[in-house]
């Protein structure tokens, strides 16, 4: 597929198969460029896998075409800064020819402050925003996002939804968000992708409302057909 | 006599200046007795040079490379830690080592505590050379292993190859174990890639910091290591070990200065 047939992103019948156990099956999804989607299943539903298999780091079947030469960015769920004496500078200089003042002032920290500042003491939102700030260092075309607010109050949640959707509205950048946020998902995001080691639903965000499709990405799996 | 001095300090620099170094990995790694532990698995190496009329060098290098790639093989693919991995191995290669050494004991009292004193300018001239290429191999690989270490998918999503990262950073270790043996002995210099590194990370705010102390705090114990053992004649690998304990109680101090004055 490419991107004059209108996707960015078309996902068909992928399935990952690691140590004879299938983690992924008959995931299929298609998304247009600039498209904030939101990623949600159950604990265990593969949502973090999907990434990897988008960021081809593990073995799979199915297709996945991207409709353009892509770049991504990725900003994991999880990383280990506490035992390590690494500077927001010293991190960010880790990609070439980094714009370290750009990628700090387009996910709204201020430079002054953060800059000499180790990771290990950031709050939670700030470290997430180091890292979107990292993945945004060489212009990526989409941005893979594993649980953006992941140990970040309510209010801080909020706001780095809100610099998502206008970090999109400014550069067209293609987001997929792995989320257990209902509100920030209908709030914020324009698709929705329901997964549960099959894609359980795809469509609009705002049907996440609907405690019937709430039951059927959360409740028992049925899969749908391709 | 001041020749063999010369060449002492020589080696002691490189050889503590590029343990540190490498060391401040492994101190972020967690792997701090990785160092330590893999040092004794050269020991049957050393005894079979010993045994056959080869350099005992050679023979403690072989091994030490040798068990390193199978080390990280096993490792990939059991999935266990280095740590542990290299725990298994360690006392076997000890138990292994002494036994080739039966009663050659002057042979086994200098691999397991070295014999820096006995030290050529070639050796010299050689372990500088060596300390170069380690300080500039770890620091070609160590944005990659921070990087993985912070999150391996985080890395592996930019294309670094993470585990070849840990192969060449072992391979490292090995390497450097196998010339600091002739420093310290096989016993003693595990500490030169370990504390020199814990000092320099105490009072290290960020990695521009911590890396260079970690060197300078590796090549300063091993001077004043070879100087107090040659003026109080006495075996160098215990003093370059208090040397290095020192510098570390004299980091805590400071920082804790730091703290009482902030």
């Amino acid at each position: 597929m490419t991107e004059s047939n209108g996707y960015f992103l078309k996902v068909s019948n992928l399935k990952v198969q690691l140590q004879n156990e299938t983690i992924l099956e008959n995931v299929n999804f298609s998304i247009k460029k600039g498209t904030m989607l939101a990623i949600v299943g159950p604990n265990g539903a593969g949502k973090t896998m999907l990434f990897r298999t988008l960021l081809n780091l593990v073995p799979h079947t199915g297709k996945i075409e991207w409709g353009e030469k892509v770049k991504i960015g990725y900003v994991p769920q999880n990383v280990s800064v506490k035992d390590i004496p690494i500077s927001v500078r010293e991190f960010l200089s880790y990609r070439k020819g980094a714009d370290i003042e750009g990628a700090l002032e387009a996910v709204k920290l201020d430079q002054h402050y953060v800059m000499r500042k180790t990771l290990s003491v950031l709050s939670g939102g700030q470290l997430r925003r180091v890292l979107i700030a990292w993945a945004l260092i060489d212009n990526p075309s989409v941005l893979l996002f594993d649980e953006p607010t992941v140990g970040i109050d309510i209010g801080g949640e909020e706001s780095i939804f809100a610099m998502l959707k206008d970090l999109k509205q400014k550069s067209n950048i293609t987001l997929l968000l792995i989320t257990h946020d209902i509100h920030l998902v209908r709030e914020y995001t324009d698709q929705l992708l329901g997964l549960n080691k099959c894609t359980t639903f795809f469509g609009n965000s705002q049907q996440i409302a609907e405690p019937a499709l709430q039951q059927k990405i959360y409740g028992e799996t049925v899969c749908l057909a391709p | 006599m001041i020749d063999t001095v010369i060449y002492s300090l020589i080696v002691g620099i490189a050889v503590g200046f590029s343990a540190g170094y490498l060391g401040s990995i492994m101190v972020l790694e967690k792997m701090a007795l990785v160092g330590d532990a893999l040092s004794h698995v050269a020991l049957p190496g050393l005894a079979l040079g010993v045994l056959l009329g080869f350099n005992p060098l050679i023979g403690g290098f072989v091994f030490l490379f040798v068990s390193a790639v199978l080390i990280w093989y096993l490792g990939r693919v059991t999935k266990l830690s280095f740590e542990t991995l290299v725990g298994a191995a360690f006392t076997l290669a000890l138990a292994i080592g002494i036994l080739l050494y039966g009663n050659r004991l002057d042979a086994l009292e200098a691999a397991l505590f070295g014999d820096i004193t006995n030290v050529s300018l070639t050796y010299s001239v050689f372990s500088v050379i060596i300390a170069i290429i380690i300080v500039l191999l770890t620091h070609f690989i160590y944005r990659n292993i921070v990087l993985s270490l912070i999150s391996e998918e985080l890395a592996r999503s930019k294309g670094i190859n993470t585990a070849l990262a840990n192969l060449l950073y072992l391979l490292l270790v090995s390497v450097t174990v196998a010339v600091g043996i002739q420093v310290t002995g096989t016993l003693l210099v595990g500490f030169l890639v370990v504390t020199p590194a814990a000092a320099a990370r105490i009072i290290s705010g960020n990695l521009s910091r911590y890396l260079p102390l970690s060197a300078i705090f590796g090549a300063v114990s091993a001077i004043s290591g070879v100087l107090l053992s040659t003026s109080l004649n006495i075996l160098p690998g215990p003093m370059i070990v208090i040397s290095g304990v020192a510098i570390f109680v004299a980091a805590l101090l400071y920082r804790w200065r730091k703290k009482i004055m902030a």
